[in-house]
């Protein structure tokens, strides 16, 4: 690296992780500058888990005012009225993360995410949306993937006890160790656009069910111009009738998307904070990975149900044509 | 979201978490956010700064305050309407007894070391309460599910020995860095501030070795008024400079190895006085034992740096100064510390010198401190997937849901497409003597043995009993407790010295012994057979017990040692196979995967965790063919495989 040396403080302080990715990640983690938007449990673990790692600075996008429910899986923040009340989200947890860390800088931006003009997203290294439609995460890749430097592109959603992440990291160069020689590995990515839009039939065997049903939902909410991650079991006949629409459209059997599936993700508004300890947990190895090249990063969408416990990545990806 | 039957299982839940660290701290909080209302939680430990970079209840000004109170209060800040009992005390402390246990619906593990997770693993079958067990290394990291003649016991399996190395590999052969570690820390470093009574293999034999033994015995001891700086020098000359030089005449050894290369200090420090510019008076000011250090002295500042052969030197004289000089005290009551700086250092640039001799590569402070102290490796991240998987487990044990429990692998590689991948958990393995009634034989001198060794080597080391008692039929041989009698307790001492045949009730050949632990009642027999002889270097405890799930790598550090050392270097690579990080590795190492990859396999059928619902069998048979070829994989080679395909 630049040979700009870690200080005695953060050598002790990183001891043990240090011990596991080295010096050399460890200082590219501290020059490295996060975007986080949509601060419910699950982004509120990846937001611990990148602090605690000594990341250079963290910025926080959510103005929503909090309210009883979006504490729900929140621990960086009292449920004490008297405390919350008349502060935004952003706010009260940049209050608490700069609490654990005293040497990652935290702030918050205020702001609709999906407004942000596309040199904004340049400040930074890695951009983590969540709680957002369709058409924002698809314009938000967009602008990332415009700027003249890498940014690694992130979306992750829990719903019920299932949760998703989606990685693009674009043209992903990094070197892994094989029978203790370094060999470079290119990994290409596609945007989020490009991977939804590969035709079901393409799709790999086997592909998760969750991948199905997260497409149908975050479709229909996108149709009825809902506020992401509102929907109940009220919506379930419509997300039905939508999921026949679809699954005629693309020549899928109906079945691939049960029934039990759609109404779990309908509504569980909720969240399960077992399951963003565990969705938070992949996306702060992630984004870590990402940023001190150490590691194979996943490719490109990672999933988890709580019910049948199977952590799994997905390869979709559009071949360029 | 929790379903009503989860959220009420959940309410009424009474939860004992054993450990407030890394895993511990995560699930604390995921436990009060799921819902839980009255958690308890044991920690012995103490908040140190390297805690804080993962545990992130913890503060800076938290450090030197108890793990379980400082993690209950910060819980409480986010939810204040739960209970959560913390206990400052050790899980082996009396009043954790099985009653203790009874209470609780669940108990979960968030611990570091093997001792305890036996302990809590007995406990937990005597009270009948399920356990959750966890682990975690770096980014690997599993969940297992313990129920009583439900499921396999947290014993039932092998578990990796702590790793030793074979005498002569680390006196007279290292090949390795860690072997130079093991002799600076274990020999070198104990014999010259350790108990001076202990026995200790420091010296190389010589081919003719009685000689040599006799007039180097008392070389360690710094004579009357003899000069600090010349004592140094003597001590690095002897086991740097004579000692390799002894070892190099034993040219059979060498045939087909690197030969040595004798360090003297003059060579590589001129005897003028090194570094008395002023920074006596600096050490003096610190004047807490704890800040006395040889970098400082010398002004070498980053751990990371790589010394060279030099600065080894000046460290090591200058340790050992400091430490006659600035801890006189202590010496003679020392033990390693990795926490202890002097002592990393000594034993840093020790094992470096001794490294650049055998042509070993040298490695810096902050590598050689991970070796010796035996430093697990830790992040945030996978602490907070397991605490979740631990507390997704927790709630189906609550709700009795038997078909649903998994064991859950965190892998650094995804194996199966898999990142986290459940497997249907092991039945119990009928011959564990732990949680079966299975009898185990002890072959032993018992015309030789003392009982104490027998308490010692087999009832402590390999049966992992706390309080034991020893019967022979009727007859109570050896019992531990407060409440005895002086007269019990005498009489206890007196048997412990005794010859097992000449014990008042005589333990010989077709003997059954009873050995209960009380406290973690746990109850099993020995069959005794008598055997004369053992070989020293395969039996080194002078007897084998059989029919115990015997641990991986059972080579020990045994005491008799020959000088060619022909099978060391078969012995130290299984050894690092097993045990690529710490003793307390949880992670089921690759020989266990293997063996299990059949019993996965024909499991799947019934246990595939995909046919949760009403899907179709045959679905579930086609996607266990497409399973099949793959197995549990840990950092390996073999998922070399599954990487390919994702390189574009
Ligand atoms: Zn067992």
């Amino acid at each position: 690296m630049d040979g700009e040396e870690l200080t005695e403080q953060e050598t002790a302080l990183y001891d043990r992780q240090i011990r596991v990715w080295g010096a050399d990640a460890q200082r590219r983690l501290s020059k490295s500058h996060i975007l986080v938007s949509g601060l419910k449990g699950t982004v509120v673990e990846f937001c611990k888990n990148i602090v605690l790692a000594g990341v250079g600075s963290v910025t926080l996008n959510d103005d929503r005012l909090v309210t009883e429910e979006l504490l729900s899986a929140n621990f960086l923040v009292p449920p004490d009225e008297t405390v919350y009340s008349g502060k935004s989200l952003a706010e009260l947890c940049c209050d608490s993360l700069t609490d654990f860390n005293p040497m990652v800088r935290v702030s918050v931006e205020k702001g609709e995410v999906s407004k942000f003009s596309a040199d904004f997203f340049d400040k930074f290294d890695v951009v983590v949306i969540s709680s957002c439609s369709l058409s924002t995460k698809q314009s938000i890749n967009e602008k990332c993937r415009k700027s003249l430097k890498r940014i690694a592109f992130y979306t992750v959603d829990c719903r019920d006890s299932c949760g998703e992440i989606f990685v693009d990291l674009q043209n992903y160069i990094y070197t892994k160790k094989k029978n203790d020689e370094a060999v470079e590995c290119l990994l290409e990515y596609s945007s989020f656009e490009e991977a939804v839009s590969v035709p079901w039939r393409s799709l790999p065997r086997r592909v998760s069910k969750l991948y199905l049903a997260m497409r149908v939902i975050e479709k229909f909410e996108e149709l009825e111009g809902r506020i992401p991650g509102e929907t109940s079991a009220a919506d379930l006949p419509k997300v039905q009738k939508l999921r026949k629409e679809l699954c005629e459209a693309q020549l899928l059997d109906e079945s691939q998307i049960p029934d039990s599936l759609l109404e779990r993700l309908s509504e569980g508004r909720r969240e399960f904070p077992p399951v963003c300890a565990v969705i938070g947990g992949i996306l702060g190895q992630e984004v870590i990975k990402a940023i001190s090249g150490k590691g194979d990063p996943l490719k490109n969408f990672f999933f988890f149900d709580a019910m049948d416990g199977k952590g799994i990545i997905e390869d979709i990806f559009r071949q360029k044509s | 979201m929790a379903s009503e039957q989860q959220l009420s299982a959940i309410k009424g839940a009474k939860v004992l978490m054993v450990g407030a660290g890394g895993i511990g701290c995560e699930l604390l909080k995921t436990l009060a956010l799921s819902g839980f209302k009255d958690v308890h939680i044991i920690d012995m430990d103490t908040i140190e700064v390297s805690n804080l970079n993962r545990q992130f209840l913890f503060r800076q000004s938290h450090v030197g305050q108890s793990k379980a109170k400082v993690a209950r209060d910060a819980v409480l800040k986010f939810r204040p309407n739960i209970s959560i009992t913390p206990y400052h005390a050790n899980v082996k402390d009396p009043e954790f007894n099985v009653d203790f246990f009874k209470q609780f619906n669940v108990v979960l593990n968030g611990l570091d070391n093997l001792d305890a997770r036996r302990h809590v693993n007995r406990l937990c079958l005597a009270a009948g309460v399920p356990l959750v067990e966890s682990g975690t290394t770096g980014f690997l990291g599993q969940v297992t599910v313990h129920i009583k003649g439900r499921t396999e016991c947290y014993e039932c399996q092998p578990k990796p020995a702590p790793k030793t190395y074979p005498v002569c590999t680390i006196t007279s052969t290292p090949s390795k860095f860690v072997h130079c570690i093991v002799w600076a820390k274990d020999l070198l470093f104990a014999k010259l501030f350790g108990d001076k009574n202990q026995d200790n293999d420091l010296n190389v034999r010589a081919s003719d070795a009685s000689s040599s033994s006799q007039q180097s015995e008392d070389v360690f001891e710094r004579k009357n008024e003899e000069d600090i700086e010349h004592y140094g020098r003597r001590i690095f000359d002897h086991v740097f400079g004579y000692n390799i030089e002894l070892a190099l005449s034993n040219e059979d050894t060498w045939k087909n190895r690197n030969r040595p290369r004798p360090i003297y200090s003059k060579d590589v420090i001129p005897v003028e006085p090194v570094s008395q510019n002023g920074n006596q008076a600096k050490n003096l000011v610190a004047g807490n034992p704890s800040s006395i250090s040889a970098m400082a002295s010398l002004g070498l500042k980053n751990p990371q740096d790589l010394w060279s052969l030099k600065e080894n030197s000046a460290i090591f004289l200058e340790a050992l100064k400091l430490f006659f000089s600035k801890r006189e005290k202590e010496i003679g009551n020392l033990t390693f510390d990795k926490d202890d700086q002097l002592a990393v250092e000594f034993v840093t640039a020790a094992a470096n010198i001794r490294a650049s001799s055998f042509g070993i590569p040298l490695h810096s402070l902050f590598e050689a401190k991970g070796i010796a102290g035996n430093i697990v490796h830790a992040v945030a991240t996978t602490n907070a997937i397991i605490a979740g998987l631990i507390v997704i487990e927790a709630i189906k044990v609550l709700q009795n849901d038997i078909k649903n429990y998994r064991m859950t692998y965190c892998l650094e590689h995804p194996s199966r497409k898999m990142l986290l991948m459940p497997v249907e958990p092991f039945e119990p393995n009928k011959s564990c003597y732990v949680c079966s009634e299975t009898p185990l034989t002890l072959e032993i001198n018992t015309h030789g043995s003392k009982l104490k060794d027998l308490v010692d080597k087999i009832v402590k080391a390999k049966l992992g009993m706390n309080l034991p008692l020893i019967m022979h039929g009727s007859s109570l041989l050896y019992e531990v407790g407060d409440d005895l009698e002086e007269d019990e307790v005498a009489n206890y001492a007196a048997n412990l010295e005794k010859v097992l045949s000449e014990l008042p009730s005589p333990v010989i050949g077709g003997t059954i012994l009873t050995v209960e632990d009380l406290q973690q009642e746990l109850k099993c027999s020995i069959n005794v057979k008598h055997r004369e002889e053992f070989d020293e270097e395969k039996e080194p405890d002078g007897m084998v017990l059989s029919g115990w799930t015997q641990p991986l790598a059972v080579e020990k550090n045994g005491k008799g040692s020959t000088d060619n050392g022909a099978s060391t270097s078969r012995v130290s690579e299984t050894t690092s196979l097993v045990m690529e990080d710490d003793d307390e590795l949880q992670i089921i190492p690759a020989q266990i995967a293997k063996k299990r990859k059949l019993s996965d396999i024909s499991s799947a059928a019934s246990s595939d965790a995909s046919s949760f619902r009403n899907e179709a069998k045959f679905k579930r048979k086609a996607e266990e063919a497409d399973n099949n070829n793959d197995v549990v994989m840990l950092d390996g080679g073999s998922s070399e495989n599954s990487k390919k395909k994702r390189e574009q």
